[in-house]
């Protein structure tokens, strides 16, 4: 377990805004790798696996640990402070869409290794500006609060101790393979979150040591609310008692659409860091990425959030490269960070 | 405190008092135990609803029933909630005596809830424990002021229990503001001599911890305090209004009550009152006595609960719909028989209560969910409702075909799937309960599902449609793939495709061309049922399939023409502008210059100018008007809606629901390029504002000129010309009343006045438009047009608005709305250039007897870069503004 850096990130945070990385999936998207890939060589032992591979993006931790390296390398070298582990799926409940329920811890230790190796050399490079691993955990692909079945608004089609448990097997191991922080993210459904910041916290009594945490919320559309259905305030008072380092939003809408749901995130979390790395723009199926933002657009939207004082933390979600991290970074490099009352009184009400 | 359903609700130090709804509780409410009891789950989700209707600000929920797996029924009901929007809008109190009951409950819970109840009743090791557990699952906790020596009666019991209480927490870090103390109300009146202070211990008891425990709340259950007038609802309210009225004043934060029960103090029979408030503060021996006897005299009815019923009041397709948005099934099985009778008594068929009524309805789903303004659990609320419309329809339209001599069947089968290298079901799952809803068959493949087994399945379940799902892009990809597949191996039928990054222009141009059969894009859930059905009915088919070809076929054109290499110079555009007769033209003057204000139009006038056409748009019945009233789908609900409309507008005129003003201007005018100058003066020496134009740049025929709107007024060198500018706005005032509907959560209503100011403020523009013609400007004084001329545009100028196709640069609506002095009646635009309010039009007049309305279409990087240059802009900025005429 790496030691705690929750001093030294929030001594970071209060100097300069820190810049997390960008699209993971989309990057290995434009790999256009294989089923060969996927399966890795034959010491990977899935040659025979049953299921078909490509996609399961998580899976090259193992099977193409070459390709995670280079894409965490890149954004360390746009000049992200903080990458991103490649396990937004690897979860036993994810992977169970592959069959691969049984390689999760190892998939998400050999992930979280990966990034450590990247981040430590970079800090070598650069001791100047140190950098960090956040092991990313995602929303899984079921949901807890909403039901699956027409008939029955009751029904659930996976439960909050299923959730948990899945989540605890994810953290211990992204934890062991050395992860500074843990990002849980792109929430859509509060339920799912909180089962993940359970067994996080779980995770973190048993070893008795914390780690900073991030939760990242998801507005899926112009209601301004999550897929579940909470406002952006309601989000966070539904996890406000992890006590994360930061709270805010990515994903969904890209940045200009975001900007209303951040301001209010900015606004009511007035004690916590506030980060927010949206997607490229909105969804352009004609473009390579899939998406059509450029860079300098991204660049100048993080720095207007950054200038309006909305953020402590920002990178790019799905559709963003290193082009977008490194037009990001400059973008908010000399902006003051968004100021927070770290010492406020519990009730601010 | 801040706690969370779907919406937050901050309980801060000095907040009023919170209500707590009380009655899903079956210790509580016998009513409600027997809905439980009997699993009459639908009833008690009711019960909630009506709580929350009734200004419930928590819900609390309690299962505490020998009979009752509580912890079961806990789940369940938790669980049911959470899908009805309007209801898990409020946090929960997830209240029981017993543990494992709660943190079942917690485990249901996204939001921020409180939990009710933990104790030192079995001392402190799982008091903590619980705590522990509370505070992990991020919940506020009601402590009740029990110990091991039992239930704190008395003032000093329950100070040191709720001080002991509340210092363990302090000690493991349980954050004060989330600590609800609960000093135990007990009945009184009970003629027991003890119980009399009962309430003053309460209310003393919530004093003192208000003032001695920082951050902490006080609750309790209200109801308790009347227990010995059950039976007797006016005095129990008395009661209830009295005590609450003097806990509060102490500082209870909330209480658990019923909501819909709770009287005004001041508005209590006065005679009532004094009684109550002496058994209530103990204030005489024989409180209680007085009290009864008078409470014998006093077993009036209670007052009836109300529930807004006007919906029933309109026509049975209205009904329908307003069941199927609002997701409410106790009156969809009467209205879908009505509907049925009605088509039945038309000689039609029962089939056509889901082809029309209950598919509009649906459709109005799906357009309030495209506009954010429904969410997902109440888009599958609607299906539920949809599904029982159905489910009685379904004999019928069996019983139909049987005489008919047809075998009851399905509408048809759809294989569905979410195609290889995707995960994402979601959006997938809904079409096909949607589907299903409908009365087809769904195979439902699952994900990551590879070509060649959706091809197989499709065979081995004689499906009648494939519809293919992907949230990530190179799902797009696949998505071509298993068309080219379906191709390859001489499939014809219906492809539909869907998910978030999918599209129409993809669909057309990367997937359609790769399958022959018809391959279709649908938006979203509640569109494919319409598509669907479309596609599989034996009428409708041919045309639809030849409809969406022929959408798509355009769309291929439309892309590749984007990408041709059309254009002109802009050089050679400008040597083909239109050139006007400047020599034998003299451009009249209007009858002023400078600006003018219209204030508070008279709307009658302007509703006898409406275009209703676009009306039936916006509520998506689509035909031409009036064509459209007697249309076989949709006429019912286009006359429906129109009855509606004219209803709702009467009542806007008369009773003057929207105030309609204006702004009408005229300076003087030159061109210069593509750029038009309005001067200040007649000398033309001071421009007011320089309006910076495109000009049409794509290759012309031969005698077609590249237009821009500066050909239509002179140079600087030619005669003196002018330019009118106009903004008008329907929509001032409609916040109140939309306030209003919200509040009546009648959203049909709210979206008919919105529907009826945009139709008044274009009728207001079209009106303006004709009184400058014929008075302002007065170059055509004789006009006499009806409104269908108008409408059709068979007048002399122009009316061209900023963001329309031959100006599509939407930024003058800044500079134009300073020289207009538009604020000054209230109209202003925002950052990006959308006007407030939302009902306005904007835009400018011109009169040359040859001006006409053109699409300025794509432009190329030279004209671009000329615009940037004339409008100062950076390229960057340019583009951004221009990115729809831009390749």
């Amino acid at each position: 377990m790496q030691p705690d850096r929750s001093e030294e990130l929030r001594r970071l945070l209060r100097e300069r805004i820190l810049v997390l990385d960008g699209a993971m999936g989309t990057m290995i998207q434009q790999l256009r790798l294989g089923e060969a890939d996927f399966r890795g060589p034959a010491s990977c032992g899935l040659a025979g696996h049953a299921h078909d591979l490509r996609g399961d993006n998580d899976l090259l931790a193992l099977t193409r640990p070459d390709a995670i390296a280079a894409i965490h390398d890149a954004y360390l070298a746009a000049g992200a402070d903080i990458v991103e582990t490649n396990t937004f799926n690897a979860t036993r409940i994810a992977q169970a869409d592959y069959g691969l329920q049984a390689r999760v811890r190892e998939i998400n230790r050999a992930a979280a290794a990966i990034a450590r190796e990247a981040a430590d050399r970079w800090t070598t490079r650069t001791p100047a500006q140190p950098r960090f691993v956040a092991g990313a955990i995602g929303p899984t692909s079921r949901t807890a609060s909403i039901s699956p079945d027409v008939n029955d608004p009751g029904a659930r089609n996976v439960t909050f101790d299923e959730l948990e448990a899945a989540y605890r097997e994810a953290a211990d191991a992204l934890i062991d393979g050395g992860a500074d922080l843990l990002l849980v993210e792109t929430v859509f459904d509060t339920l799912n979150a909180k089962a993940a910041l359970s067994a996080i916290d779980a995770a973190f009594e048993a070893r008795g040591q914390r780690l900073p945490l991030i939760v990242s919320g998801t507005i899926t559309d112009a209601s301004g609310r999550t897929l579940s259905g909470q406002t952006p305030t309601a989000f966070w008072y539904s996890v406000r008692h992890a006590r994360p380092l930061a709270v805010g939003l990515n994903c969904a809408l890209g940045a200009a659409l975001m900007r209303p749901y951040l301001e209010e995130i900015a606004r009511v979390a007035a004690d916590t860091f506030v980060s927010c790395y949206p997607n490229a723009g909105l969804p352009n199926p004609m473009s390579d990425t899939g998406y059509d933002e450029a860079p300098e657009e991204t660049g100048r939207m993080a720095g207007e959030f950054a200038r309006s004082g909305f953020v402590n933390i920002v990178g790019g979600c799905c559709g963003t490269t290193p082009d977008h991290v490194r037009a990001i970074a400059e973008a908010v490099r000399g902006v003051p960070p968004r100021r927070v009352e770290e010492d406020a009184v519990a009730e601010a009400a | 405190m801040r706690l969370a359903g779907l919406e937050p609700l901050v309980i801060g130090d000095d907040a009023l008092f919170v209500n707590v709804g009380e009655r899903a509780n079956v210790t509580g409410s016998r009513a409600f135990a027997r809905m439980i009891l009997a699993g009459d789950y639908a009833a008690a989700v009711e019960v909630a609803r009506q709580q929350v209707h009734n200004g419930a600000q928590i819900l609390d929920v309690n299962m505490d029933e020998a009979m009752l797996d509580s912890k079961a029924a806990m789940v369940r009901y938790l669980n049911l909630i959470a899908a009805e929007p309007d209801i898990a809008r409020v946090p929960v109190m997830i209240d029981s005596s017993k543990w494992e009951v709660i943190e079942a409950g917690l485990k249901c819970v996204q939001g921020k809830p409180i939990v009710n109840s933990i104790s030192l009743k079995e001392g402190e090791e799982p008091f903590l424990r619980q705590a522990r557990a509370v505070m992990r699952h991020g919940a506020a906790v009601v402590v009740m002021c029990f110990d091991e020596k039992g239930q704190a009666d008395t003032l000093e019991r329950k100070t040191a229990i709720a001080k002991r209480s509340y210092d363990l927490l302090a000690g493991i870090g349980f954050p004060p503001e989330d600590v609800v103390v609960d000093p135990n109300v007990f009945a009184i009146a009970t003629g027991i001599d003890e119980h009399a202070n009962y309430a003053v211990d309460f209310i003393e008891a919530t004093r003192w911890i208000r003032a001695h425990l920082p951050h902490a709340k006080v609750s309790g259950g209200i109801s308790n305090v009347s227990f010995s007038f059950r039976g007797n609802d006016p005095v129990r309210e008395a009661i209830h209004t009295v005590f609450l009225y003097h806990a509060i004043r102490a500082g209870l934060t909330m209480g658990i009550v019923n909501a819909g029960q709770l009287g005004v103090y001041d508005e209590l029979d006065p005679e009532l009152r004094e009684r109550v408030e002496d058994a209530v503060l103990n204030r005489r021996p024989d409180a209680t006595e007085r009290l009864v006897s008078f409470a014998e005299g006093y077993k009036a009815a209670g007052r009836k609960v109300e529930e807004d019923l006007g919906w029933r009041d309109a026509s049975v397709a209205r009904r329908l719909e307003h069941a199927l948005v609002k997701g409410i099934a106790a009156y969809v099985v009467e209205d879908t028989e009505e509907a049925r009778l009605a088509v039945a008594a038309r000689g039609g068929r029962p089939i056509e209560v889901i082809e029309g009524p209950l598919m509009a309805g649906m459709n109005v789903v799906g357009d309030l969910f495209g506009a954010g303004k429904m969410f997902l659990p109440q888009v599958v609320k609607s299906a539920r409702v949809m599904k029982q419309a159905v489910a009685h329809l379904v004999p019928f339209i069996e019983a139909e075909k049987a005489a008919a001599g047809e075998a009851a069947r399905s509408k048809g089968t759809i294989v569905l799937a979410t195609v290889k290298g995707d995960v994402h079901d979601i959006g997938k799952n809904i079409v096909g309960v949607v589907l299903q809803c409908n009365n087809f068959d769904v195979v439902d493949l699952g994900v990551m599902v590879p070509a060649q087994k959706i091809l197989a399945a499709a065979r081995e379940h004689a499906a009648d449609a494939i519809g293919l799902s992907g949230l990530i892009t190179p799902s797009l990809e696949e998505m071509a793939h298993v068309a080219a597949e379906m191709k390859r191996e001489g499939f014809t039928l219906p492809l539909l495709i869907g998910g978030a990054t999918t599209s129409r222009v993809h669909t057309a141009v990367k997937i359609a061309p790769h399958y022959e059969g018809p391959t279709v894009y649908v938006p979203d859930a509640s569109r494919a049922v319409g598509v669907t059905t479309s596609l599989l009915s034996e009428e409708g088919r041919a045309s639809f399939v030849a409809d969406v070809a022929a959408d798509y076929a355009r769309i291929r054109e439309q892309h590749a023409r984007k990408k041709g290499p059309a254009l002109v110079p802009l050089e050679r555009a400008r040597a083909n502008a239109f050139r006007a007769d400047w020599t034998g033209y003299r451009p009249p003057r209007p009858a002023f210059l400078g600006r003018r204000e219209i204030r508070n139009a008279d709307l009658a006038q302007v509703a006898a100018l409406i275009d209703w056409g676009p009306f039936f748009q916006t509520w998506e019945l689509s035909g031409p008007y009036p064509a459209i009233l007697d249309d076989p789908l949709v006429g019912e609900s286009a006359r429906s809606v129109l009855a509606d409309g004219q209803a709702m507008l009467k009542r806007i005129v008369e009773e003057r629901w929207l105030a309609a003003h204006g702004v009408v201007g005229f300076w003087p005018a030159s061109s210069r390029g593509e750029d038009i100058v309005l001067w200040r003066d007649e000398a033309r020496s001071a421009p007011a504002l320089v309006w910076h134009g495109l000009r049409q740049q794509a290759a012309k025929a031969e005698d077609a000129p590249n237009l821009a709107l500066a050909d239509f007024v002179a140079p600087q060198e030619g005669p003196p010309d002018y330019l009118g500018a106009f903004a008008v706005t329907a929509g001032l005032g409609i916040e109140r009343r939309l306030a209003q509907f919200e509040q009546a959560k009648d959203d049909y209503a709210g979206l008919m006045l919105k529907a009826l100011a945009d139709r008044l403020a274009e009728a207001f523009a079209e009106w303006l438009h004709r009184k400058v013609r014929r008075e302002l400007w007065g170059y055509a004084r004789d006009e006499d047009l009806d409104v269908d001329a108008l409408v059709r545009e068979r007048y002399r100028g122009i009316r061209p608005a900023p963001g329309y196709p031959a100006c599509p640069d939407h930024a003058v609506k800044a500079p134009l709305f300073d020289l207009l002095g538009a604020p000054a009646i209230g109209m202003t635009v925002t950052e990006s250039f959308a006007m407030l309010p939302a009902s306005s039009v904007a835009g400018f007049y011109f009169a040359h007897p040859q001006a006409r309305y053109f699409a300025v279409g794509r432009i190329g990087d030279d004209q671009l870069a000329d615009y940037a240059r004339r409008a100062g802009l950076a390229p960057g900025d340019a583009r951004r503004r221009l990115a729809a005429n831009l390749a």
